[in-house]
């Protein structure tokens, strides 16, 4: 069957399982009556009322669209992985993981991660101008963030400052 | 005349040379961090807070108000640049004043925001020394009726803002609600939807989602078109300052922002932000002159009027929290605590038991405006060079300012997972074309809608009819109601989309 518009389709999907979701996790807190709310009152009419728009929105796109079916698309992989990923080690090495036995590497190693990390977002990765562009930031935030701000950054590996 | 002598001595306590100091640097200071991506003003007065606990009080409120504007303005040059709002009022700066940028035309539309923004600011502090005292009368009017009917015009007035289907921005808004609602229940004290996880019961915090679905989700689909066709920027910056021709669009929309804001801004409870949002609806509601670019693809009263709709309502939000002492939002919050530590307890006494103070700090804030203008209209060409870094450069640099700004926000590497999962969400968004500014309303205001609804419904032993019979409330839901009428009226419906029709 052809949808008239495949990213409706998937949306109103979305908003129904979401707002079903919600709802069903309201039902686990007090509800109450309405001149006296439990928690979870609010957040059950909400629900409710998103999971309707979701199923008016999915049947819609059955018929209703834009030319083309307006297609979602391939995923960009790529990208999605590396700028995730950059931004997710940086977080691990920041301040380690000690469930998984990573220490803490601190802001220095962690800014060199993020970037090489998301240049292999795009094709095409120029090891040397990465390599400039992860010192410029790392001096520069390690002079504005910790010397300037005085933020509160694990700055050097843990191993190294003890 | 009161009002003169009151802000005689206003002056009179403010405009000395070291104060006027202590105002430079603090702008300075605000810009500075403020136009780092993702960190907004509360951010910015946070890091900043301990460096004025030496100073006299009237000195530290004068560089507090400096650098609050300054994170402010910062926060609207990001959102401009690189369509990251930094604050919850820039969110829709960010849909007209990207597309300027984009065309070239990133150094109007920063003058644009700072020349509209003095304006207000200058109109907003007058009226906050001569209205405040019957202004306050009108805010005490104000039940939970009337602030839960009031976010519904709001929150309607959104979905009018939004490009695309309706019923998807309505959607992105319930989203955007039960979002806000996680975390902990101020009545219960139950942890709602927080599966357990300590740092969910705090909340999502706004700026966790603004970085996740606007800059991470924005980064990724940059990065996803090849890049000849990627639609960052037009090489070529025309000009620095507005056009003669801009300046003539500009000025109506800096004078219907401004009223708006002024008057919005004194209701407590996210004046600013709402405001922001009605000036750029109305702007949106008014005919386009022929060759006018259209709204949503770099209209400059698209940023002009809703930067100077915040910059008003920001400054007649003092009205509530010195004549009532509520903190209308995070913000005034933060004064509100550097006030305390000076030993100064903000509410109805302080006009009368402390004028130099009141009235000084009314100055400073005009103060603090007139420096943000001094310092950053020879700013925006500096500025406007970082539009030439290349991306391969600068997203890398975004996504490490937005890291760090997340993290030292509460010093937690909890908030980088999250951002990590909202920028999935916000990939996912784009590529299922649903628009997020929507989401990010909603997220602001569902804790307080709960709690309006709440309290009136407890009122009114639970009968839903108080919206309607309290003369105030239903009138706004009235106009809630025209609004949704009109944006439905098969005409406009239709002018609407072909105004959405993508470039």
């Amino acid at each position: 069957m052809a949808l008239a518009s495949q990213k409706d389709f998937f949306s109103g999907l979305m908003f129904t399982a979401v707002g079903a979701s919600f709802a069903w996790g309201a039902t686990n807190y007090e509800v109450g009556e309405a001149a006296r709310m439990g928690p979870g009152y609010f957040p059950l009419m909400l629900g409710i009322i998103l999971s309707i728009l979701g199923v008016i929105i999915t049947f819609q796109s059955l018929t209703k669209g834009g030319p083309g079916g307006d297609k979602i698309g391939s995923f960009a992989w790529r990208p999605l992985g590396f700028v995730l990923g950059a931004n997710l080690s940086f977080g691990a090495l920041l301040v380690g993981l000690p469930s998984i036995g990573v220490p803490a590497f601190g802001l220095i190693v962690a800014i060199y991660a993020l970037v090489f990390i998301a240049s292999f977002a795009q094709p095409g990765v120029k090891i040397k101008s990465t390599l400039i562009l992860a010192t410029i930031l790392a001096v520069g935030s390690y002079l504005a963030f910790v010397k300037l701000l005085n933020l509160q950054f694990p700055v050097w590996p843990a191993f190294l400052t003890n | 005349m009161e009002l003169i002598e009151n802000l005689t001595l206003g002056f009179g306590v403010a405009f000395t040379l070291q104060n006027l100091l202590y105002a430079f640097v603090g702008c300075l200071l605000g810009t500075l961090i403020g136009v780092l991506p993702g960190i907004g003003p509360v951010a910015t007065i946070a890091m900043l807070l301990p460096a004025t606990y030496g100073l006299p009080p009237v000195a530290a409120l004068i560089m507090l108000a400096g650098i609050y504007y300054g994170a402010q303005y910062g926060g609207s040059t990001t959102a401009i640049l690189v369509n990251l709002p930094g604050e919850s009022s820039s969110v829709v700066t960010v849909i007209d004043g990207y597309q300027m940028a984009r065309k070239g035309r990133a150094g109007p539309a920063l003058a644009a925001a700072g020349l509209g923004s003095f304006f207000a600011g200058c109109v907003g502090t007058l009226i906050v020394a001569a209205f405040a005292p019957p202004l306050t009368e009108l805010a005490l009017n104000f039940g939970p009726a009337e602030y839960f009917s009031l976010m519904i015009v709001g929150l309607i007035g959104a979905v009018v803002l939004a490009s695309g289907s309706l019923i998807k921005a309505l959607s992105m808004i319930l989203l955007g609600l039960l979002l806000g609602l996680v975390g902990t229940d101020v009545n219960s004290g139950v942890a709602r939807f927080s599966f357990d996880i300590p740092e969910l019961t705090d909340g999502i915090s706004f700026i966790v989602i603004a970085m996740g679905v606007f800059g991470y989700g924005e980064i990724i689909n940059n990065l996803s078109t090849p890049e000849e066709h990627r639609e960052v920027f037009t090489g070529k910056v025309e000009g620095i300052m507005p056009t003669a021709t801009d300046l003539k669009n500009m000025v109506p929309a800096v004078l219907r922002g401004t009223t708006l804001g002024s008057a919005l801004g004194i209701l407590p409870g996210g004046g600013a932000l709402l405001s922001a949002f009605a000036a750029y609806t109305i702007e949106k509601k008014t005919k386009l002159k022929p060759g006018e670019v259209p709204f949503g693809q770099g209209n400059i009263r698209g940023v002009a009027a809703p930067e100077s709709a915040n910059n008003a309502g920001s400054q007649t939000s003092f009205i509530p929290l010195l004549t009532l002492g509520i903190p209308p939002n995070a913000v005034m919050a933060l004064m509100v605590g550097a006030m305390t530590i000076h030993n100064i307890q903000p509410g109805p006494q302080v006009m009368t038991s402390n004028p130099e103070l009141f009235w000084g700090l009314i100055a400073s804030m005009w103060i603090g405006n007139l420096m943000l203008v001094i310092l950053n209209l020879p700013l925006i060409g500096i500025w406007i060079k970082l539009l030439t870094v290349p991306y391969r450069w600068l997203f890398p640099a975004i996504l490490l300012f937005c890291a760090i700004g997340v993290y030292s926000t509460n010093n937690n590497s909890f908030d980088i997972w999250m951002v990590a999962i909202f920028g999935f969400i916000g990939y996912l968004f784009i590529k299922l074309g649903c628009e997020p500014a929507p989401l990010l309303l909603g997220l602001i205001l569902g804790p307080m809608m709960e709690e309006y609804l709440r309290r009136a419904l407890l009122i009114s032993r639970g009968d839903w009819s108080v919206f309607v019979t309290r003369p105030l409330s239903a009138s706004l839901l009235a106009i809630a109601v025209l609004l949704l009428i009109v944006v439905l009226m098969p005409s406009i419906k239709k002018k609407r989309e072909e105004a959405f029709v993508e470039d």
